[in-house]
């Protein structure tokens, strides 16, 4: 149905065939399939199932945990409560770790937006303030930790408050999580570098890669960003207010 | 420039609707966050849990990840095969009660 031969030319992205008969004709077309998308961006997304299936693991290896133990499992309202002088408020210190990663998904769609309108000091500070709240995320994540681990004995195979998984599933989801939090910000850093040197209004070639940079890169780093807050959400539901 | 018309093309959106959703994910998080403040329980607790879990992701998969504007053969290839984890939940629920069976004969005279 599209006007153009596609076996020799590259279709302009306005004559693409849209729905289900462009699903049909993008893997038909003897090109790359993924029309309108960058490389590194397509790989970002190969990368990102990859990892969708790494913490799905976890996270259905918890649910078959959590249903076959005989002990009961520990109240995690009770036990991730924290009190500021009075009484404790279940659960708020993660309640606030969301709401920074949730921020830092929005200043980071904010220096998605500016690097495509190639406004370099701007796109450069929001990707800062991301990785700042992204910093702070794994801070708390620290503290928790240690807060489990001293104050309240939590070990990988036995805990005081009931069913002994506890432990070795919250350190190995909220661990890898954290890794993938602590990486990213250093990412984020790296790429603000880039940005504020200038380095994609010249399309200087990267050191590692030798690939010309371009702010599409940001959009890639925004895309890892986001998964990040993504697994959090999952995180959120299933280990913390189950 | 090569990439001067590649760039135009780009995923480039009124920053209106990122702020909109921006605010949408704090208002779904606070949600979530009273379910458990409130001791609500029972199924009432599953379902508005998964509820508000699914809308964030929905929301930020689609509008903050872009994929709402994607075309399809990329959205397609991405969506689809985590699916098939809904084949691992349903075995491994199965295999669940048969380990808490087994578990119940052998191991809870010791602790």
């Amino acid at each position: 149905m599209a006007p153009h031969d596609s076996s020799t030319t590259v279709a302009a992205p306005n004559e693409l065939a849209p729905g289900f008969a462009g699903i049909a004709e993008d893997w038909a077309s003897d090109q790359r399939t993924f029309k309108n998308v960058p490389w590194g961006k397509a790989m970002m997304w190969i990368f990102l199932l990859s990892d969708t299936f790494i913490f799905s693991s976890f996270l259905v290896g918890y649910m078959k945990v959590r249903l076959s133990t005989t002990m009961p499992w520990p109240n995690s309202s009770e036990v991730f409560a924290l009190s500021f002088g009075g009484e404790p408020i279940p659960l708020i210190l993660i309640a606030i770790m969301t709401f920074i990663l949730i921020t830092s998904s929005g200043t980071m769609v904010l220096a998605v937006n500016y690097g495509y309108r190639k406004d370099k000091s701007k796109t450069a500070i929001y990707l800062l303030i991301t990785a700042l709240f992204g910093a702070a995320f794994v801070g708390m994540q620290v503290f928790e930790w240690t807060k489990l681990i001293v104050d309240e004995g939590v070990r990988p195979w036995a805990n005081p408050m009931g069913a002994s998984q506890f432990g070795s599933v919250f350190f190995m989801i909220t661990g890898f999580h954290g890794f993938h939090v602590s990486v990213g910000v250093l990412f984020l850093i790296l790429v603000a570098r880039k940005v504020w040197r200038g380095d994609y209004d010249t399309e200087k070639r990267g050191f590692f890669t030798s690939r010309k940079g371009n702010y599409e890169i940001v959009e890639t780093m925004g895309l890892y960003w986001h998964f990040v807050d993504l697994v959090w959400v999952f995180i959120f539901a299933f280990f913390y207010l189950w | 420039m090569v990439h001067a018309d590649t760039l135009t093309q780009g995923q480039q959106h009124p920053l209106g609707i990122y702020i909109k959703v921006w605010a949408l994910l704090f208002v779904l998080s606070a949600f979530s966050y009273l379910v458990d403040f409130f001791h609500v329980e029972g199924y009432l607790r599953w379902t508005l849990i998964l509820i508000f879990m699914f809308l964030k992701a929905g929301f930020i998969i689609a509008v903050f990840m872009h994929i709402k504007w994607e075309r399809l053969a990329l959205s397609f290839a991405i969506l689809g095969p985590p699916t098939v984890l809904l084949v691992l939940i349903a075995m491994l629920t199965i295999e669940g009660d048969y380990t808490f069976l087994t578990r119940g004969i052998f191991f809870t005279t010791g602790s």
